[in-house]
């Protein structure tokens, strides 16, 4: 991706911003204009906090190029704690062992390089949560 | 039963073996499959090529594969185009070309997958599999194939608790089946403790959960049955039923990722248009890319419930002899993966079975079958039902 494409997803990436649908509540993430649940129109920004816990989880060793000089890395599909499901990398895990259920918050980090000029991408992860909630 | 003269069959078949083909590049493979179904339908004349495809561009530098390949094979001017559908190309291409067929436009119709991967590093290849992924919310994120189908396995593990090798019987049946398969890539037997000891790919997947990933090229002549000329050599097999369907492609954007709800809708699309049931089909070549699909699969396309698509892995169920016999060449795991090609081998395998020339691995009396390819983590499923006639 180019440096456009990025910039012009800088409030998702860097703030977890998406949207909340005026019709039916539905808090989503990613943004996506329309409401997957009911179908309508939903353009209204939504903050979300930043916190979830881990639905599913792995490691990655074989790493596309960009990624390779991270090998390895763990990897998540997160439930937040307003609904939607968003897939990340975790950071921060330490020894802390990873399970399915472990809550987790949003923290912004290197993702890795992009393109041919390597630019680097920076956006979410997840981090084991620090304060027990 | 009656023939139809406006049914859609397979008039002639043909593929290379899957693997590393060094010595040739990707239109030589195209060609060496085309010239093998045309040889094979008798000289039927092809008034339209479709070719599947996803890795060409990326890893080739080669798009607009109609035109190239139709001029490369000797078919100059015939309508020619691509169609990508990540892994589930080939069975897009062959329902692209069963409209086209079934609406009167054409009578015969060529369809090729083909794919040319070992040209390029694991890196180039992996990046090129991870774009088809969500770019901006998965890949980004260092996410590939392998990654979607580790988080798919894990939760899957977490919801219905199986034993901790509980697939490893996809990945057996495979080998076994390939053994007898003179083109399958991996002709060797595997069994349930080196499954447990092999190397992790990225947890819980392991290496015999991964199908290998190499260089293809299959190829379907099908035609509208009154284009047949009288005296065909073997059975005919009639296409009864094509359907594709779609789901998100990330996976966090499905409401129950565990849920394939294109592969499932395909199903049973397909299954109402041939007027079956699942417990009507003979045989069932899934996508075994990664063994957690084959038993989401299984689940999606009715022959097991949800959760227990596992089981049928355990007691020979899946095996030649069994139930629902899959992957009956070895399937990508074993036969070895054609990326966007899959579908075209699928469907080349499951006529071979219908028409009573699967040899070795012949399914005994086979008369219908299932093919369905997965694109992505199944973002599109695309499913036929193939059926004997004569
Ligand atoms: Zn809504």
């Amino acid at each position: 991706m180019e440096t456009s494409q990025h910039w012009r997803l800088r409030k998702q990436r860097y703030a977890l911003v998406g949207e909340v649908c005026p019709h039916c509540e539905s808090k989503i993430f990613p943004p996506r204009d329309i409401c997957p649940d009911c179908g309508e129109d939903a353009r209204e920004m939504y903050q979300f906090s930043g916190r979830g816990e881990v639905y599913s989880h792995t490691t990655v060793y074989q790493a596309p190029s960009g990624h390779a000089e991270n090998v390895p890395y763990p990897v998540a599909i997160v439930r937040l704690e307003e609904g939607p499901l968003v897939t990340a990398q975790l950071t921060d895990v330490g020894d802390q062992p990873i399970e399915i259920g472990t809550p987790v918050e949003m923290v912004t980090r290197k993702l890795g390089a992009d393109g041919e000029r390597g630019m680097l991408v920076y956006g979410y992860k997840f981090r084991p949560a620090l304060v027990e909630r | 039963m009656t023939k139809k003269p406006d049914a859609v069959v397979v008039a002639g078949v043909g593929m290379m073996p899957v693997g590393e083909h060094w010595d040739l590049s990707l239109r030589q493979l195209a060609l060496e499959a085309i010239s093998a179904a045309r040889l094979d339908s008798g000289g039927l004349r092809p008034q339209a090529l479709y070719v599947a495809n996803m890795l060409s561009p990326a890893l080739s530098g080669q798009s607009h594969l109609g035109p190239l390949l139709a001029d490369f094979a000797g078919m100059r001017g015939v309508e020619a185009s691509t169609i990508e559908a990540s892994g589930a190309s080939g069975g897009v291409a062959v329902r692209q070309a069963y409209l086209a067929l079934m609406s009167g436009a054409i009578d015969v119709a060529l369809v090729l997958g083909v794919e040319k991967v070992t040209d390029k590093g694991s890196s180039q290849v992996q990046a090129a599999l991870a774009t088809a992924t969500d770019a901006e919310y998965e890949a980004v994120q260092g996410v590939t194939p392998s990654t979607q189908a580790a988080l798919l396995m894990q939760r899957y593990f977490y919801e219905y608790g199986p034993p901790e090798d509980s697939l490893a019987g996809f990945s057996i049946t495979a080998h076994l089946n390939a053994v007898t398969n003179p083109d399958a890539m991996f002709r060797k037997a595997i069994r349930r403790e080196q499954y447990a000891s092999a190397p992790i790919v990225s947890e819980p997947l392991n290496t015999f959960d991964v199908a290998p990933l190499a260089d293809g090229a299959a190829a379907l002549v099908l035609a509208r049955a009154a284009a047949l000329p009288d005296g065909q050599e073997y059975p005919q097999v009639e296409i009864v039923g094509s359907a594709t369907a779609t789901s998100a492609l990330a996976l966090h954007d499905r409401p129950d990722p565990l849920d394939l709800t294109a592969a499932a809708q395909s199903a049973q699309t397909a299954l109402m248009q041939a007027e079956l049931s699942p417990e009507d089909i003979g045989l069932f070549e899934l996508h075994d890319s990664f063994s957690i699909f084959a038993a989401l699969s299984l689940e999606a396309a009715g022959f097991a419930e949800r959760g227990k698509g596992w089981k049928l892995a355990q007691n020979g169920d899946i095996s030649l002899t069994g139930h629902i016999p899959i992957g009956t060449f070895g399937g990508s795991k074993a036969r070895g993966d054609p990326g966007g090609a899959t579908g075209i081998y699928q469907l080349v395998e499951a006529s071979r079975q219908l028409q009573g020339r699967a040899n070795e691995n012949q399914v005994p009396d086979a008369a219908t079958a299932m093919t369905q390819c997965l694109g992505g983590s199944g973002a599109t499923a695309s499913t036929h039902i193939l059926r004997r006639v004569t």
